[in-house]
């Protein structure tokens, strides 16, 4: 039975992990190497690690490989991913999978060429949601047609605010692509990660939950096992 | 020493980062004379099916394979696309011959309503003569594909797993092995897999 899956979410600014709160007032959190660590030693089902500088100062292969070295788990590396030859060189940093976001909008072609190059199983499409729904269904579906093998679907308004995910934004883009839909922002009880993964999201990411609160991934999947879904515990 | 075959198509820097966990030197490399110096081969991959057997013809690595792999008996580790591409044809891409070692075809996997890619933690059903799974604490590994490998003869099927229908975790034949999940990103499991296959001798 394939198990629903519980990804922390590490992102970095001045080479400090950082939490944003509606993607602004990004709070310096502590060392990236160390969260890595801590996650690995849990045994979590898969990492995101986005380097929120790379689009401006460019993709820092040393400071990824540092990442992936202690990482067993699948790891997606993201941040400034703009041509082939970054997604081969995030591949040689040890990503098994790379983000792509606003790429994603202004050259949406890099999806079918990563896909095409590297297979669709390698490429995510993350899709951050300022409002309308619509337009996020509509992106979802292009990158699904495009070959995207995933989508990180981030509603802005819930990030960091832990109150619960968008769970119409889940519910609209899971029901209209076959792709796997990996929900994110707003998670802060074990509960939310129930109710997004019951209203169709395959995988559950959060950042908050594990660095503002006792709830770990084991928890949140002891949670989903409960309610009767499958998770790796 | 293990060799990494190098054609461009992996999520190398996670094979190797396993190896050097285990302690076991390994290079990725596609010169002939450390083909000829190892002692075990691993075919990494992520990737299409048509640029995996393109990429390994423009390197010079299906010569090289056949004869380390298939004259000399060297254990062989195919890893995702590095195991589809032991089938003799691929459909991803448009069809493609592969290298054969393993005769059978990589297809589509039959998920009928449910998502594709196959993405994340699945458990495996064991066949028990496969020395790849002895002594592993959990059968829950790592998978990402949208194809399979459909074995000519079921006996090269070494694990099954079940999405939609039950395809092959992994084949074995003689020293040929290949698993369609990521032992390298699959804890530590996925170690023991990897090392089992290391502990191998030809």
């Amino acid at each position: 039975m394939l198990k629903t899956r519980v990804i922390p979410v590490l992102t970095i600014k001045n080479e400090r992990l950082v939490k944003s709160v509606r993607f602004s007032d990004h709070r310096n959190i502590g060392s990236y190497i160390a969260a890595v660590r801590v996650f690995n030693s849990r045994d979590v089902d898969e990492l995101i690690f986005l380097d929120l500088d790379a689009s401006v100062r460019g993709i820092r292969p040393e400071l990824l490989r540092e990442v992936t070295k202690e990482c067993f788990m699948p790891v997606t590396l993201g941040g400034g991913v703009r041509s082939l030859e970054d997604i081969q060189t995030l591949l040689n940093c040890g990503a098994d999978k790379v983000s792509i976001n606003t790429a994603a909008v202004e050259t949406p072609e890099l999806i079918t060429a990563g896909a095409n190059r590297y297979g669709s199983q390698c490429i995510v499409v993350s899709i951050d949601v300022a409002e309308d729904t619509a337009g996020a269904v509509a992106r979802a579906r292009e990158a699904e047609a495009r070959g995207a093998g995933e989508i990180l679907l981030t509603s802005v308004e819930h990030d960091g605010v832990m109150e619960g995910y968008n769970l119409p934004l889940i519910a609209a883009v899971s029901g209209a692509i076959r792709i796997p839909v990996i929900a994110c922002g707003g998670a802060g009880v074990p509960a939310h990660c129930v109710a997004a993964v019951r209203i169709g999201a395959s995988a559950v990411a959060a950042a908050s939950i594990f660095q503002y609160t006792q709830t770990t991934p084991q928890t949140i999947k002891k949670a989903l096992v409960d309610a009767g879904f499958p998770a790796r515990v | 020493m293990i060799a990494v075959a190098d054609y461009g198509m992996g999520n190398v820097g996670s094979v190797l980062n396993a190896l050097a966990l285990l302690g076991v030197p390994a290079k990725l490399t596609a010169d002939p004379k450390d083909f000829s110096e190892v002692t075990h081969i691993i075919l990494p991959g992520v990737g299409a099916f048509s640029d995996g057997m393109r990429e390994l013809r423009e390197r010079g690595l299906i010569p090289l394979l056949e004869k380390e792999v298939l004259e000399k008996g060297k254990p062989f580790l195919g890893i995702c696309l590095g195991m589809q591409l032991l089938s003799s044809m691929g459909e991803e891409g448009g069809e493609t011959k592969g290298l054969g070692f393993i005769p059978g075809r990589t297809r589509l996997l039959k998920a009928d309503e449910l998502r594709l890619p196959h993405v994340g933690w699945d458990d495996i059903s064991i066949a028990p003569q496969c020395p790849l799974f002895s002594g592993i604490e959990s059968r829950d590994f790592y998978f990402v594909h949208s194809y399979v490998v459909e074995p000519e003869d079921q006996r090269a099927t070494a694990a099954t797993c079940t999405y939609g229908e039950t395809f092959a975790a992994a084949v074995q034949k003689d020293n040929i092995f290949g698993v369609q999940f990521h032992p390298e990103k699959s804890q530590k499991s996925g170690l023991a897999v990897l090392r089992n296959f290391i502990n191998l001798h030809a």
